[in-house]
């Protein structure tokens, strides 16, 4: 089958009737690995003792945050451009997977820097423009709930969202661009990554079971939306004959 | 597996990791449940999409 096959809603349903399964099994599996790597064969880091645990999930989610903003600037491309049926579809089934993963970078950086850096938060400009894609999360999720007609709603969605793909460079460059108290990049960067091996394994394990987790979630969600559209438009349909 | 002394900062980030992705997996199952349940509903009162309906009445 194409992926261009997929745009067709129906044939979308099978596809993910028939991955979920498998989709489920993948992410379980690469959750067991990433689990046993990163609690209990990953040492304490010599600075940072235990709290490196913390690192296992904040970094998964902060890389899940933007690479969720990039697939819904995709999919609004999609909506724009190509007007491809299933685009909004997979843009608002992705805001709240997005808000929440975002949060979850937020609150597990808190609770990492309380203990490294002395406190809960700075408002330097790395946490700053990642709580700003937080807020437009809850910003795109209020829109798609506030416009009744999901094209309507998917068009003005489409545009917010390329505006706020600005953001992402901003975010990924922050440390590089301003003075910030959160450290630059250690993993993708010019010269190779800064963390030992021994670390950074369970890491990778860890970002491939996140991100299989929301390719999960994501289909899971996009399922929904769809059988959400059939209930309103057969509503509508009801409604017309009842009222006719 | 000794946490050290900021065990506290370690458990609560992982204990909200797991509340999270928990509702993220209650959301998508009971959403899915809650769709079904209603499109059944409506079609056991008659109702069909207008694709459906040009499938199963040829002209």
């Amino acid at each position: 089958m194409a992926l261009i096959d997929l745009a067709n809603p129906t044939r979308f349903l099978n596809f993910a009737e028939r991955a979920m399964p498998w989709l489920i099994a993948a992410t379980l599996f690469a959750f067991a690995i990433g689990l046993e790597q990163g609690l209990f064969v990953a040492p304490d880091d010599y600075q940072q003792g235990a709290t490196v645990k913390i690192m296992f999930l904040h970094v998964p989610c902060a890389w899940l945050s933007m690479f969720c903003w990039g697939l819904m600037t995709v999919a609004s491309l999609g909506t724009l451009v190509w007007r491809h049926p299933l685009a909004d579809v997979a843009a608002k089934a992705a805001a709240p997977l997005g808000a929440a993963f975002t949060f979850l970078c937020l609150f597990t950086g808190s609770m990492w820097g309380r203990p490294m850096w002395g406190t809960y938060w700075q408002w330097d400009a790395r946490l700053t423009s990642v709580l700003v894609m937080f807020i437009m999360y809850l910003g795109m999720i209020a829109l798609w709930r506030t416009v009744e007609d999901p094209s309507r709603a998917g068009r003005a969605a489409a545009v917010l969202t390329l505006v706020g793909a600005i953001n992402l460079p901003i975010i990924k460059f922050s440390v590089d661009w301003w003075n910030t108290l959160h450290q630059p990049a250690s993993v993708f960067r010019i010269g190779g990554p800064a963390i030992d091996k021994s670390i950074l394994v369970p890491l990778f394990a860890m970002a491939i079971a996140f991100t299989l987790l929301f390719v999960t979630l994501h289909v899971a969600a996009m399922r929904n939306e769809i059988l959400r559209r059939r209930v309103r438009s057969m509503l509508m349909l009801q409604a017309r004959a009842q009222g006719g | 597996m000794n946490l050290g002394p900021h065990a506290a900062f370690i458990l609560a980030a992982w204990a909200a990791g797991l509340v999270v992705v928990a509702g993220l997996v209650a959301w998508v199952i009971l959403d899915f449940r809650a769709q079904k349940r209603v499109l059944g509903d409506l079609e056991a009162h008659g109702v069909t999409r207008r694709s459906a309906a040009a499938i199963k009445e040829p002209a």
